[in-house]
């Protein structure tokens, strides 16, 4: 019961809140939900009791896929990673950027904690990755379950776009 | 103890079962085993794949639906003449110019005879064409990508019926008039038709490299009624052949005054002639108003022109081109055999059906025999030309079919059944009624030189009670048999959708290997495409706004838009990032005035909104994309038309 009136009492203050929002000043009331959304992503990889998904480092995981072994050239091939970087702003921008998490993760640095056959499985196959590889599957779900597209970019595209990545 | 009950009852359940089963087949051996057959014959187990495409015309629904053979399931309905709300075919900007004609928009069509291009006289699987009837059209859709590619307008024409059938490489798609009318249109008095009108047989030639069509010429044929028609091929390569009624002429109560004539025509047309006499300069220049609308793969966009002449041939001056093969009681279907020796006028008035011989007809114009003329054009005698007749005792055929052995498979409307006689000995093999009153058929590559006799589908005017009942309205029922034993057997009863008329099929192989699975982005090339999503942005320009927007599971970029007035004309481009197979973003805002779009993956569409209220109003996916589905949407705040919050856009911030 006590439950109940607080609730409601809740609701009421919300509705009234709500109402108050049509004009333009009193849309501050909503701290409210701001408040629950910075506390959620802390309780979620808590749950798991192991670093997030995007932390770890699986540098010895190749991932699952048509990518069984790369040897990366010591010197980056410059022209390589400006073919990549074009596919890459045209085809995963909207889920990636450089300076931020967004839908997904930021390309940067993730030379240091992913292989790179594990790179290129992913963008190759992202669907069988979360199904078969671990880390991929976690950080599907770190990353609010929103699915990686599959860009059916050729396995030298995805090369050029690791290429990239190893300038960020 | 009670574990002992359960086994005897599960025992004398099992018992029953066997004893059910031996008891069927015992009782009626012939029934039970022809039913369970018939049952495998159509079963496509779950995640297996039909072996024959059908395309059956949607009639008024002005579209082309897809369905699997044996199975009946419907994959797909294709916009091509109407407007279609579930992909936005015909409202969004793309696609409007595609349905622009002489008469302005025009957003529906009656749709009626698909025919698969060929090569050598056989399926190619590279095009389908299909007729509008009602405003003369012609379309062109890609069988790789299953849209409509191309409309051309067919000037001159009304009711657009005996069309749209190619010759055997694809050379033209032949569209004829049943309406004969004023050529040039004109105000005259209808009762002075006899004489006076026309009827227009279009040739419309196909590019082979891509399908682009072109009016060539129209030869202008007395005013007949132009039913259907069929290519020659193989030995009659060359000619093209129409049937025709109310060779009276009649104007008015044409169900009495159209039937008065013993024999109506079949008019054989050396089309090869006047291709010759036209490149040699011949025919008149008219003066025409007709439209001609492209879709562009690449551009993602269609665009209309109007044409504003068009070729026309008097066939009294051709000599040799054109003659008339009486046929009996107004013939309605025209159907070539696949060596091409014989024509066979389905006289629907009739209980016969006539065979013309190819050769006999050649002989009969060579040795000039000739039985009089029409308006100029040479009529051959029946008997010179008859190869022989089809007694069949059924009432009102059609159309006809064949299969590759030699047999033919006509429909008899008034006694709705299928019958399959033998081309030659015209011997009735078979008959096995259809439910009911049925219109064509159609045998997978049925007319071409190469069928595939394996099925042949019956399609219905009228379906009473093969279904639960919907109310008044049903939708026509189709019906399959097996065509490849000596009789034919009933397997199957689908619904279809609208009124197919005639239908085209075509082996699975010859299309699925090419069908398209996405559109690249890299390769596309429309006015307004966001390639890439850091080019999301809105411009104005005065009144208009451009919005580029691109879309990717699961959110619009941008999704937050603020600097929208009352008054504005807002574009919406839409972009879709994806490149996967099957993952289209669908887009709709609230108060929209035409539908929603559907985007397949690297496609662009684009949506007119003219917002009408100040607010902030949302927008949406419609296509059920990802587990994160319902959280792609956005909002456009618009502002009174004379505020001056500056045009702003952005997503996550």
């Amino acid at each position: 019961m006590k439950i109940n009136i607080v609730l409601s009492a809740l609701m009421f203050s919300v509705l009234l809140v709500g109402c108050g929002g049509k004009e333009e000043k009193k849309t501050d009331g909503f701290s409210v939900d701001r408040k629950k959304s910075t506390e959620k992503p802390v309780e979620t990889p808590a749950a798991d009791n192991e670093v997030p998904a995007s932390q770890r480092i699986t540098l010895d995981e190749k991932g699952v896929g048509q990518i069984k072994s790369i040897t990366l050239d010591p010197e980056i091939d410059m022209e390589m990673a400006s073919t990549g970087e074009a596919i890459y702003n045209t085809n995963c921008t909207a889920c990636h950027k450089l300076d931020k998490r967004f839908i997904g993760p930021s390309p940067r640095g993730i030379m240091e904690r992913r292989s790179p056959e594990w790179i290129m499985n992913m963008i190759l196959d992202p669907k069988l990755m979360t199904e078969q590889d671990r880390c991929a599957k976690d950080l599907l779900i770190e990353f609010n379950g929103a699915a990686m597209a599959n860009q059916n970019l050729t396995v030298e595209e995805t090369r050029a776009i690791l290429e990239y990545f190893r300038t960020l | 103890m009670k574990k002992y009950k359960h086994y005897v009852f599960a025992l004398l359940g099992v018992s029953l079962l066997l004893a059910g089963c031996g008891n069927q087949t015992g009782k009626s051996s012939s029934n039970g085993a022809l039913s369970s057959s018939a049952a495998e014959k159509v079963y496509v187990a779950p995640g297996e794949q039909d072996e024959y495409y059908a395309f059956l015309s949607g009639g008024y629904s002005g579209n082309l639906t897809v369905y699997g053979l044996p199975s009946g399931r419907m994959f797909k309905e294709i916009p091509v003449f109407s407007q279609f709300p579930t992909s936005g075919y015909g409202y969004s900007e793309e696609t409007k110019p595609m349905l622009n004609t002489s008469f302005g928009f025009v957003p529906w069509d009656d749709a009626h005879h698909p025919d698969i291009s060929q090569t050598n006289g056989e399926l190619d699987g590279r095009w389908i064409f299909i007729n509008g009837n009602n405003t003369p059209r012609i379309a062109r859709i890609s069988l790789s990508t299953f849209e409509t590619e191309e409309i051309i307008e067919v000037p001159n024409s009304a009711g657009n019926h005996s069309s749209s059938f190619i010759t055997e490489n694809t050379e033209y798609v032949v569209a004829g008039t049943r309406f004969s009318v004023p050529v040039p249109q004109r105000d005259m008095p209808i009762n002075e038709y006899k004489g006076n009108f026309k009827g227009a047989l279009s040739f419309i030639s196909v590019a082979p490299e891509n399908g682009r069509l072109n009016l060539e010429f129209q030869v202008l044929m007395p005013g007949f009624n132009y039913d259907l028609s069929h290519p020659g091929r193989g030995k009659s390569h060359g000619w093209f052949f129409f049937t025709t009624y109310n060779t009276e002429e009649a104007n008015s109560l044409m169900e009495v005054n159209s039937s008065q004539n013993d024999k109506d025509f079949i008019a054989a047309i050396n089309w090869k002639k006047i291709e010759e006499y036209v490149k040699n300069g011949g025919g008149t220049k008219m003066p025409a108003n007709y439209a001609h609308n492209v879709y562009d793969e690449h551009t993602h966009t269609g665009t209309s022109t109007m044409k504003k002449e068009v070729l026309t041939v008097d066939p009294t001056e051709v000599p040799g081109a054109v003659f008339f093969l009486p046929t009996p009681k107004s013939p309605h279907g025209c159907d070539v055999d696949p060596t091409g020796q014989y024509i066979i006028g389905n006289g629907k008035l009739s209980a016969d059906l006539t065979v013309h011989s190819f050769d006999k007809m050649i002989a009969a114009i060579e040795g000039e025999k000739f039985d009089g003329e029409a308006y100029g054009i040479p009529i051959l005698k029946f008997e010179d030309v008859l190869a022989g007749t089809v007694k069949s005792g059924g009432l009102g055929p059609l159309h006809t079919e064949f299969d590759a052995n030699g047999n033919a498979y006509t429909t008899f409307f008034i006694s709705s059944e299928v019958v399959k006689w033998k081309l030659g000995t015209w011997e009735v093999i078979d008959r096995k009624p259809t439910f009911y009153s049925v219109g064509h058929l159609m045998i997978p590559g049925g007319n071409s030189r190469k069928p595939f006799g394996k099925y042949v589908v019956a399609m219905n005017k009228i379906t009473k009670d093969r279904y639960l009942p919907t109310g008044p309205e049903m939708e026509h029922s189709a019906q399959i048999y097996d065509i490849s034993g000596e009789k034919m057997e009933l397997i199957y009863d689908f619904p279809t959708h609208g009124e197919p008329h005639y239908a085209a099929g075509c082996p699975a192989e010859l299309l699925a290997p090419k069908s398209k699975k996405i559109y690249r982005l890299s390769e596309n090339k429309h006015e307004f495409a966001t390639i890439s999503p850091n080019d999301a942005r809105v411009e104005r320009n005065g009144k208009e706004v451009h919005i580029y927007m691109s879309t990717i599971r699961s959110h619009f970029t941008p999704d937050n838009i603020e600097g929208i007035k009352v008054g504005d004309k807002v574009y919406f481009h839409i972009t879709n990032h994806e490149q996967d197979f099957d993952v289209p973003h669908g887009f709709s805002i609230i108060g929209q005035n035409t539908s929603e779009l559907l985007v397949m993956p690297g496609q662009t569409k684009t949506s007119i909104w003219e917002p009408k209220k100040v607010g902030v109003w949302p927008f949406y996916c419609t296509d059920f994309c990802s587990a994160l589905h319902q959280e792609m949407q956005g909002y456009v705040r618009v502002s009174p038309a004379n505020s001056n919050i500056e045009l702003s856009w952005s997503l996550g911030e």
